[in-house]
């Protein structure tokens, strides 16, 4: 009798366990997607590149879209119609080559895409936890699910019980006695057990997030929307970040950089095709904040001229910006080498910023995200000559061993590289 | 080869019980807080275990509290236009302490400057730095520099003080005197004149605290003109020096460093070097680099120039020493041929005097000693300060300005000048805090430090140096020559002077921003070369030192340390005060040096003469009507009969809390003879009561006397340069190769032919025809890759390798400051010194051979030590966790938040370069009242101070090892650079600091892969005979090679193993 409920129980938990793994192993569409598409692509609008959701509907073939993911280049040069439609379609810029993904991430990522579904008239402000949610349906369904064939489990194993309870009394055998389910040392251990292994879990899922703020989504002292300035109004992203391409820091901009176009801009004008709102929903006046950035850069906007004191210094003072983007002390980013050498677009990592009235941190900006990322992307191994000292790649490239080298291959992925 | 004995100290030599047990224990407490033995045998230790762990869980989790805390990034106000964050800018100036002088770059970070470097543009220091330089960043953010001007001791303005000096000035009741260190800068000069002429009764009088009067005196006898010669080490084939430490402290040591490299560099293909001669009765760093090296008493130095000079003429000299005769002969000999350098380091008017003949009589004038181009770093006379003494004791003295000296303190007359100030009515230091004058002061107008100020100097006639300020004053100071302008009456500030007269002088803003940036301002073509023939009267200064009767009995010398120098604002920097002394390795302190016979005599048991046992005996001295205790250093090397103590030391708590209570003043037993200072005089000693702990890090990190030294004679060489690689490879030839490959299968059939075949037998002797490239080559490569079981990585792009040349490394410490200062390197303090616990990554071993009896015999050799980088490396394969871990460029890397401290690393260093941080060295403060029982080091704890650190750099915090990175930074940052550019790194691009802190170029860099860098062609093909690798047998594949020592000598003197049984009777 023991055995037989120590048997069912088991092979319940035997496979929600394998069900679990299994979800664990297939690859996660989502991350993949963000980590290597969304840079240019959006899942429903078009973008740099086109809107995905469907693409794999549109294009000749599946195996022509594996071969356009892990080189469009190639396929273009190959003189294939489709691929060069799409390319000439999209201002013939060409496609980071994904290599490092396998089939089974493409297939991934597409399915990903085509559950994506436009967001509900939330508001806009709505629109990165719609998606969330959207993708999560799909797991409540299963825990539903589960949940009911546990339920209905325990209906039959009882009936079943007292079915044979009933059983050996009519046949007259001594019947054994009934112990609660609270006094069942096994359910006991079980549950110990499973409570155990989700504390477990909880901890060190949460000891392993300490610190990190993956959409992290501050109030600023001043509401600059990056999405008019870089996305409306098309301002490259280094006029103001001008360190990005020169040293470790981006640099945030000082105010008397703002005062290059704002001498002349004076009041936002873009309420009637794109009004501002916070992420909590609230309506901001574009206006009021430049009035803000006229008061840190000690510009009289009457005037029309800076205001100094005795010494003729302009009486500025900095914004005291909200640091979204931290890093611990023990890692050394350099922006140059990602943005000048690497020619990593700014998208890749901080998310489609010039989509952002408010920013937010896009990306975890956890080890295993970078290193992720070292291991897939490729360097500008035959464009830049500073990689002419690696004779082995060169000559592997020109034998047709290989197609590129990964950052990892040139020693991306050692401990001082990041980390002295 | 014969086994040379090398030993670090008599511990070494002795090999006592003690000394192994030290050894043995690397670490020497296990845990840095007390178990009792009690505590599992107590009744409960199970309550306490949970005591304990509910105790620190809670801890964890309120210290740590889930909540991120809110971070500001706060850009510029008005963002410079020539300042990126992020990206350093580099302002080259001068250096200029006294009359020492070095040109310089500053490299500043957002802002704060943070490093220092040599400007190679100066022909007169050519880069080079020394540990001072190297430290000069720190004092910047010393925190006891007055933060304002005072009067009375309280704080004031400068309005109040400058009325109340020019009405003191202007009153003209008795003599005013300026009194300062030797000035070398052309517009503070003006300035200074331009104030004597509104002030008449002002007399600006110059001193040093540590005087070259003697010199200057012999030389104005000679030529007529107050000024000393330059010298050329470089030029000079025979140096003799009669006690200048003209590597470590005397007159200009980094010009001179740089200089004697010159004629130290030697190869295979040009053997060729300088050889030196040195006599000197304690040991410094340039006896240690001498080729040939004799003691004598310091009263026997003019005996000796004597001799030296009459042996030139043919007399055979007589003393009792009969090195000391030889050595006089042969140099003699040497200087006849030509090219020949005679220096001394006596402050005795006669000494110098004689020295000037022989350099007269051996032709040096013009050629090594250049007396058209004199050197003006010192200046000053102390007759003129002890006459102003006199003045101010007889109350003649009205007002007294005094900047850049202390005579209350670096003065022999110290306490009798501080006496006689309180008779001045009006007194005005200009110095950085209150030192001992400044306290007696009436008004303290702080002067900026030179890293806040405009400025020049001109070294010597025509080398104009420019000084410009790498940041804003931090303090309300102002400027020295402002103060002056001011009282003076004029309306310029000292910055806008300053840009007129060398606007004025080079000629338009164009040459002027040229002259800026590049920070010298020299005359084309080689330095000018001339001498006056003339050498004064010899032959009275030849009689006047046969008058003196050399004592007998002890003497003591008093000397300056190449870290803390004169005293001065040195005294307390941290830095400086733990780098470890070049000859005796110890921190923190002053003390008595004593030669090992003496200290024997002394009836020391022999456990507390050698170096196991931080406790030294005290030691009574007596001399100069002064007597002092201080404990008892032994150096061997020191003259039996001379003790010396350093200065620098002894300073007041208002200087500083490092400089404070270390050790004892010893300026007071200088003599004075009327007319110039003596360094030394005669002294009692005997042995005190008690004793006191010294840090001396001789004992740490200790190579069980593994053979890591290689040293031979120059005529060794000669006959046979390859003797070092025929020596490495009977020690590794025999795994070049793969056992079941023939060894004789010269010709077709073997992988690795017949280069590095056979080491046993007879084959051995093939090599005499010297060493080829692809002998050392395959050398290398076959035990590379056959001498071990395991994979042979490769190194696809970059391969870093590092050569270290003993022969040019002097010792001097710059390397260790420069490390220190670019990687953010705690101090520890001398509590934590005493555990061994100092973090230096780059450490100079030192290591003696000789007989310890006899300080004649003593050669000593230098050996900097860090991280080898083993691309075979055996702390990589004990981590538990993997934080150190082998790079594809060679770097053996170290992560430190991987680090989980278990120290297996340390202990299977053979090379003992890895450091674990026992505490928070640099975050302490960030708990109140939590700073360390050693106060000493606590002003490193503190937001002010830590302006100093390398933001590229992290800052290490408890319970991780840290080592040597090469500088990892600088060669991401070279490698970065090259990328953005799209070219390959050139040779020479990523330097390390110590690379660019050594004033010898006694440490190469590059990429080994790269077969057209110096590093590659060093290795295989310039330097292949003078290679090797330290403790190479052992197969750990270091990524340092060192380049043998090679001396000038007939014999190297060591303990061989028919001496061996002397050398142990000797102790």
């Amino acid at each position: 009798m023991f055995r037989r409920i120590a048997q069912s129980i088991f092979t319940t938990v035997i496979a929600l366990f394998v069900f679990q793994v299994s979800s664990f192993a297939a690859p996660d569409g989502k991350a993949l997607f963000q980590s290597n598409c969304a840079s240019c692509h959006n899942p429903l609008k078009d973008a740099t590149g086109p809107a995905l959701k469907g693409a794999d509907a549109r294009v000749p073939s599946k195996e022509w879209l594996y071969d356009w993911v892990h080189n469009s280049q190639k396929l273009v040069a190959s003189g294939d119609k489709y691929a060069n439609d799409v390319y000439n379609k999209w201002g013939k810029i060409p496609m980071t080559p994904f290599p490092a993904l396998s089939n089974e991430d493409i297939d991934a990522i597409f399915t990903y895409v085509n559950s994506v579904e436009p967001p509900s008239a939330a508001g806009p402000a709505a629109g990165a936890t719609a998606t969330t949610e959207a993708k999560d349906g799909n797991a409540w369904l299963y825990t539903v699910i589960t949940l009911i064939l546990l339920v209905l489990a325990i209906i039959l194993w009882r009936v079943n019980s007292g079915l044979r309870k009933v059983a050996e009394q009519k046949e007259g055998l001594p019947s054994s006695e009934e112990i609660p389910l609270y006094r069942n040392k096994v359910f006991i251990a079980m549950g110990v057990i499973i409570l155990f292994i989700l504390a477990g879990y909880w901890l060190v899922n949460g000891a392993v997030e300490l610190g990190r703020q993956q959409n992290y989504q501050p109030e600023q002292p001043v509401f600059y929307s990056h999405k008019v300035h870089a996305g409306i109004n098309q301002i490259n992203c280094l006029y103001c970040h001008a360190g990005a391409e020169k040293s470790r820091q981006a640099m945030i901009p000082s105010p008397n950089m703002c005062m290059n176009c704002h001498k002349q801009i004076s009041e936002y004008t873009g309420d009637a095709d794109h009004p501002l709102y916070t992420a909590e929903g609230e309506r901001v006046d574009g206006t009021k904040e430049i009035q803000k950035l006229y008061k840190y850069a000690g510009w009289d906007p009457v005037k029309k001229d800076y205001i100094r004191d005795a010494n003729g210094n302009v009486k500025a003072t900095p914004v005291k910006w909200v640091k979204i983007h931290n890093l611990p002390d023990h890692v050394y980013f350099n922006h140059s080498q990602h943005v000048a050498v690497g020619k990593i677009a700014c998208q890749r990592c901080h998310g489609n910023i010039e989509e952002m009235d408010e920013v937010f941190q896009f990306a975890p900006l956890s080890m295993g995200w970078c290193v992720n990322c070292h291991r897939q992307t490729q360097v500008q191994f035959a464009e830049n000559n500073y990689y002419s000292i690696f004779e082995k790649y060169h000559n592997e490239i020109k034998t047709g061993q290989r197609d590129g080298v990964t950052v990892e291959e040139i020693g991306g992925l050692e401990c001082q590289k990041c980390h002295y | 080869m014969s086994q040379k004995q090398y030993w670090k100290g008599l511990e070494e030599l002795n090999d006592s019980t003690a000394h192994k047990d030290v050894v043995d224990n690397e670490f020497k407490e296990s845990l840095p807080f007390e178990v009792s033995d009690k505590f599992l045998d107590a009744a409960t230790p199970r309550r306490d275990f949970l005591k304990f762990l509910g105790f620190s869980t809670v801890a964890a989790t309120l210290a740590a509290s889930c909540e991120m805390p809110v971070r500001r990034a706060i850009p510029y106000a008005i963002k410079p236009e020539d300042i990126t964050p992020g990206v350093p800018n580099y302002y080259a100036s001068t250096y200029v302490d006294g009359g020492d002088y070095c040109a310089i770059v500053i490299k500043t970070r957002d802002g704060r400057p943070i490093k220092i470097e040599g400007n190679e543009r100066s022909s007169i220091t050519r880069g080079g730095t020394s540990a001072r330089v190297q430290a000069s960043v720190l004092n910047l953010y010393d925190k006891t520099r007055l933060r304002q001007p005072h009067a009375a001791g309280q704080e004031a303005t400068f309005e109040a003080i400058d009325r109340r000096v020019m009405e003191g000035l202007a009153s003209a009741q008795g003599q005013a005197y300026l009194l300062t260190s030797t000035i070398i800068s052309p517009t503070t000069k003006e300035i200074i004149t331009q104030f004597i002429g509104k002030y008449p009764n002002v007399k600006h009088v110059v001193y040093d605290p540590m005087s070259y009067s003697g010199m200057l005196l012999a030389a104005e006898a000679a030529t007529g003109k107050r000024a000393l010669p330059s010298f050329r080490f470089d030029v000079a084939k025979t140096i003799v020096s009669l006690g200048a430490d003209f590597l470590g402290t005397w007159l200009s040591p980094i010009e001179f460093a740089k200089q004697y490299s010159v004629g130290r560099k030697l190869s295979a293909k040009n053997p060729v070097m300088s050889k030196h001669y040195q006599v000197e009765s304690l040991h410094t760093i340039t006896g240690a680099k001498a080729d040939h090296r004799a003691t004598c008493k310091p009263s026997e130095m003019g005996a000796v120039a004597v001799a030296l000079y009459n042996a030139i003429n043919g007399t055979a000299p007589a003393f009792a020493n009969k090195n000391l005769n030889n050595l006089i002969v042969k140099a003699a000999n040497d200087l006849k041929a030509g090219n020949g350098l005679v220096v001394s380091g006596s402050n005795d008017v006669n000494v110098q005097t004689v020295v000037n003949a022989i350099n007269a009589a051996i032709g040096a004038n013009g050629t090594t000693v250049n007396w058209a181009l004199t050197n003006n770093t010192k200046q000053g006379v102390e007759a003129d300060l002890v006459a102003v003494m006199n003045a101010m004791e007889a109350g003649q003295v009205g007002t007294l300005l005094v900047h850049g000296v202390n005579p209350a303190y670096d003065f022999a007359f110290g306490q009798k000048f501080a006496a006689a100030m309180k008779k001045v009515p009006v007194t005005v230091s200009f110095a950085d805090r209150m030192d001992e004058t400044a306290q007696l002061c009436t008004y303290v107008v702080p002067d900026h430090h030179f890293l806040e100020s405009w400025g020049d100097a001109e070294p010597k006639p025509g080398y104009y140096s420019l000084m410009q300020p790498g940041i804003a004053p931090l303090f309300k100071t102002r400027a020295f020559q402002d103060s002056l302008l001011t009282w003076a009456g004029a309306t310029t500030t000292y910055a806008d002077y300053w840009k007129q007269y060398w606007m004025g002088k080079v000629g338009g803003q164009e040459n002027f921003d040229r002259a800026l940036q590049d920070g010298v301002i020299e005359p084309a073509g080689e330095m000018a070369v001339g001498g006056g023939a003339a050498a004064g009267n010899v032959a009275g200064a030849i009689a006047a030192i046969a008058a003196q009767k050399p004592a007998a009995g002890m003497e003591l010398v008093v000397y300056q340390k190449i870290s803390i120098g004169h005293g001065g604002s040195w005294s307390n920097n941290p830095w400086l005060q733990e780098m470890p002394d070049p000859i005796t390795k110890a921190t923190w302190d002053n003390y008595v040096c004593v030669s090992p016979k003496k200290a024997k005599e002394l009836g020391e048991e022999l456990t507390s003469i050698t170096e196991v046992v931080n406790a030294k005996r005290l030691l009574k001295v007596k001399a100069n009507n002064v007597e002092m205790e201080l404990p008892m250093v032994v150096v061997p090397g020191m003259h039996n009969d001379v003790v010396a103590i350093a200065v620098g030391y002894g300073r007041n708590e208002k200087v500083g809390r490092a400089a404070a209570n270390t050790g004892k003043n010893a300026y007071p037993f200088i003599a004075f003879n009327g007319q110039t200072y003596n360094y030394s005089s005669p002294a009692t000693i005997e042995k005190g009561a008690g004793t006191y702990d010294i840090a001396i890090t001789q004992t740490h990190h200790s190579y069980e006397g593994r053979p890591i030294i290689r040293e031979y004679t120059i005529d060794e060489f000669r006959k046979d340069p390859g003797q070092l690689f025929k020596a490495r490879e009977n020690e590794i030839g025999h795994y070049s190769h793969l056992a079941w490959v023939t060894p004789e299968g010269h010709g077709a059939e073997g992988a690795h032919g017949e280069a590095h075949a056979a080491p046993h037998g007879p084959a051995a002797a093939d090599h005499s025809a010297g060493v080829t490239a692809e002998g050392v080559k395959s050398l290398d490569e076959g035990f590379r890759e056959n001498g071990t079981l395991y994979p042979n990585f490769e190194h696809p792009g970059i391969h870093w390798g590092m050569s270290i040349d003993l022969n040019s490394c002097i010792g001097c410490g710059a390397c260790v400051i420069g490390c220190q200062a670019e990687n953010n390197i705690s101090v520890v303090g001398k509590k934590y010194v005493l555990k061994s616990q100092e973090m230096h990554w780059l450490r100079i071993d030192r290591y003696f051979s000789g007989m310890p009896e006899d300080p004649d015999t003593i050669q000593t050799v230098f050996q900097p030590m860090m991280c080898q980088h083993c691309d075979n490396a055996p702390c990589e394969n004990v981590c538990p966790v993997s934080a150190t871990n082998h790079s594809s460029e060679g770097l053996n890397q170290m992560a430190y938040n991987r680090c989980i401290g278990t120290k297996y690393c340390a202990n299977n260093c053979p090379y003992k370069v890895r450091h674990f941080n026992w505490m928070d060295w640099n975050g302490a403060d960030c708990f109140e009242d939590n700073l360390y029982e050693d106060y000493r080091r606590d002003d490193m704890n503190d937001d002010q101070t830590r302006m100093v650190l390398n933001p590229d750099v992290t800052v290490r915090s408890r319970g991780v090892m840290e080592k040597c990175t090469f500088c990892v930074q600088r060669l991401q940052d070279a490698k970065l650079t090259a990328k953005k550019e799209g070219r390959p790194m050139k040779d020479g691009e990523a330097r390390t600091a110590c690379q660019q802190a050594c004033p010898t170029e006694a440490i190469l860099f590059g990429n080994v892969n790269d077969k057209s860098s110096a590093i590659y062609k060093l290795r295989h093909d310039e330097q292949k005979e003078r290679t090797y690798y330290v403790l190479e047998q052992i197969h750990t594949l270091p990524n340092v090679n060192y380049l043998s020592n090679i001396r000038n000598t007939d014999v190297i003197i060591a303990g061989d193993e028919t001496k061996d049984g002397l050398l142990k009777a000797h102790i």
